[in-house]
């Protein structure tokens, strides 16, 4: 047999262009079924176990998916927004506490999570650099945040502008970098923390300017009375919050109908996860959803679109494989004189099926090595190939 | 010693006849085979080289009736004790020059690649003139130079008899003249029998004797 390998593995290095052009074929044919699976394998890992590590969400009524996808995962999906007062409603039910969470903005690419501190205690994420976000205007970022942008505690990250032409619009603050946290494999390493003041006030719900009362500059004042001072456009807001200036932030408007996008709900007991669940089935703003149902249901349809591609396939894998053939009959006949000399010197037919044998042996061997090392390296890098493809 | 005892072939479905009342050539012997083209010279070969059996009669290499033998038999015997040389050469463009002449071994277990072989293989190639051509694929050497690693393929497992079927027809008068020398020169080194099919009447001379196949009854063509 080494010598039909040898001989084979001849006729196959001269021949390269159509060696790699089938190597390249069956390494396709089987590195794809291979890939998805270990991908999908990797997103149900990744999908259930964030999904099963967060009990209920309350978020408005509208689409469950877009809700857990978004308060989960960061994706980009809006859910339609909750009052804070929906927060208050959880905790004075004394059934549970609730997180709350605000995911709107973005800071040079990355998600930016209004939460509060209970947050990081629920998901068990710990400082790596510097502290927690302690002041109005800080942040803590994810352990790829960090990373990708080459910024640590004490710089600092503007948040995106909504619309640069908007000029009414949300305008960008600059949040000083408290601390990093440690890597956790997750969608937290790639996310801004903020508290959800300095969320809403980048939403603009909240600001802080010159102090009117004390200015010196009197352009600034449109009119004064005992009980007012209007000023006008000349008043500078500040787009960023210091020790100096942090004093004079402050917020307009009812408290209650501060926006949020979810509360991660942590009931007592299942007993009262199952009454919480049933006060708010009917409810006609807010809806309470187990994420892990709706994963589940997704993972579902995930699989049901794998079942289909798996066939697609299959056929593509069966027209490689006749195409294969193909190509090894039509080879033969070009390799007509070739046999027929080796027949005539003594070569038995057994001989030749061998040679061709070797071929296509040498041809499998390089297609299965080149997809190991493919998958190895899909299987390396699995985790962020999710992130990227599927969670981002 | 070759003998051809009443021999007698047809191919399936054809009126082609060949009858070869007797016919024999002896160790060192170089023998020319003429006749017109279908006349059935390559089918001569083909009978004594055991790769077609005739209907009837029977052919003998040293007394070894070839056509008695089992197919395996007469494979191993064909690779063994018979070389082939061709008009188009027939060297196999992916192997170098070496690979090409110790093909042969590679393909049958009748025959056995050790460190002698490879050995008498590069001295071969050095005595035919591609001693520094080794390394080099068929499609990088002359037609003179791919006859000569033809040649060396045929000759190195030292056959009993060297089949050459218009071994010559390819080249050009320079190098016809040199084939033929290496060629004889070879079989006379190892007492062969060479029975070579040539068209070239100019090179009859050369040859011991000449079987002319307007001698035998060959019909239908």
């Amino acid at each position: 047999m080494m010598d039909s390998l040898y001989i084979a593995w001849r006729y196959v290095t001269w021949n390269r262009g159509k060696s790699l052009i089938l190597i390249a074929s069956v390494t396709l044919i089987a590195f794809l079924p291979l890939a998805l699976q270990l991908l999908l394998d990797e997103s149900e890992q990744q999908l259930r176990s964030r999904a099963t590590d967060t009990p209920l969400l309350l978020g408005a009524k509208g689409s469950a998916l877009d809700l857990v996808m978004n308060s989960l995962y960061f994706d980009d999906s809006m859910p339609p927004r909750i009052g804070l007062d929906a927060s208050e409603q959880v905790d004075a039910s004394e059934l549970a506490y609730a997180i709350p969470l605000y995911m709107r903005f973005r800071a040079r690419g990355f998600p930016i999570v209004g939460t509060s501190l209970d947050y990081f205690d629920f998901r068990s994420l710990r400082i790596g650099e510097g502290r927690m976000m302690t002041l109005l205007g800080e942040s803590v970022i994810g352990a790829d945040v960090a990373s990708k942008l080459g910024i640590g505690p004490g710089d600092s990250l503007v948040s995106s502008p909504d619309n640069l032409f908007d000029i009414a619009g949300v305008y960008p603050l600059k949040m000083k970098v408290a601390g990093v946290m440690e890597r956790s494999h997750g969608p937290d390493d790639a996310a801004v923390f903020v508290d959800t003041r300095t969320a809403w006030i980048i939403e603009g719900l909240g600001h802080g300017h010159q102090d009117l009362a004390r200015t010196g500059d009197s352009s600034v004042i449109l009119q004064k009375d005992d009980d007012s001072v209007t000023a006008n456009a000349k008043l500078m807001q500040y787009a960023e919050i210091t020790a100096d200036n942090i004093d004079s932030f402050h917020f307009h408007g009812d408290s209650s109908i501060y926006p949020l996008t979810a509360l991660i709900v942590q009931a007592n007991d299942d007993k009262a996860a199952a009454l919480l669940r049933g006060r708010y089935q009917d409810h006609d703003s807010y809806q309470v959803v187990r994420p892990v149902d709706v994963v589940d249901g997704l993972l579902e349809n995930i699989f049901r679109i794998k079942t289909v591609i798996d066939g697609v396939i299959v056929i593509v894998g069966l027209a490689t494989l006749l195409t294969m053939v193909l190509v090894f009959i039509l080879s033969l006949r070009i390799r007509q004189d070739e046999m027929d000399t080796i027949f005539r010197m003594g070569c038995s037919r057994m001989t030749m099926a061998r040679l061709l044998l070797a071929e296509i042996v040498i041809i499998v061997a390089a297609s299965a090595l080149l997809c190991a090392i493919l998958l190895t390296l899909v299987s390396a890098n699995s985790a962020s190939l999710v992130r990227y493809l599927l969670l981002s | 010693m070759i003998a051809v005892d009443s021999l007698h072939f047809s191919y399936p479905a054809s009126t082609f006849r060949l009858s070869i009342p007797e016919f024999s050539a002896a160790p060192g012997e170089k023998l020319a085979v003429i006749g017109p083209s279908g006349s059935g010279k390559t089918t001569l070969l083909n009978l004594i080289a055991g790769i077609s059996l005739p209907q009837s009669g029977r052919v003998f290499i040293d007394d070894t009736a070839i056509s008695d033998m089992n197919d395996a038999a007469r494979r191993n015997y064909r690779i063994a004790q018979i070389g082939f040389v061709f008009q188009d050469f027939r060297l196999l463009e992916y192997l170098t020059v070496l690979d090409n002449i110790l093909h042969p071994y590679r393909i049958s277990g009748a025959l056995v690649l050790d460190r002698q072989v490879r050995e008498r293989a590069l001295a071969l190639a050095d005595s035919m003139g591609l001693g520094d051509k080794m390394k080099r694929h068929p499609d990088a050497l002359s037609q003179g130079e791919q006859q000569r690693a033809a040649i060396c393929r045929a000759l190195l497992p030292e056959p009993k008899l060297i089949l050459a079927d218009e071994a010559t027809g390819n080249l050009d008068p320079d190098n016809k003249s040199l084939i033929l020398d290496l060629l004889f020169e070879r079989v006379e080194a190892h007492s062969a029998t060479l029975l070579a099919v040539t068209h070239d009447h100019e090179l009859l001379p050369r040859f011991d004797r000449v079987v002319d196949f307007h001698d035998f009854r060959a019909s239908g063509a």
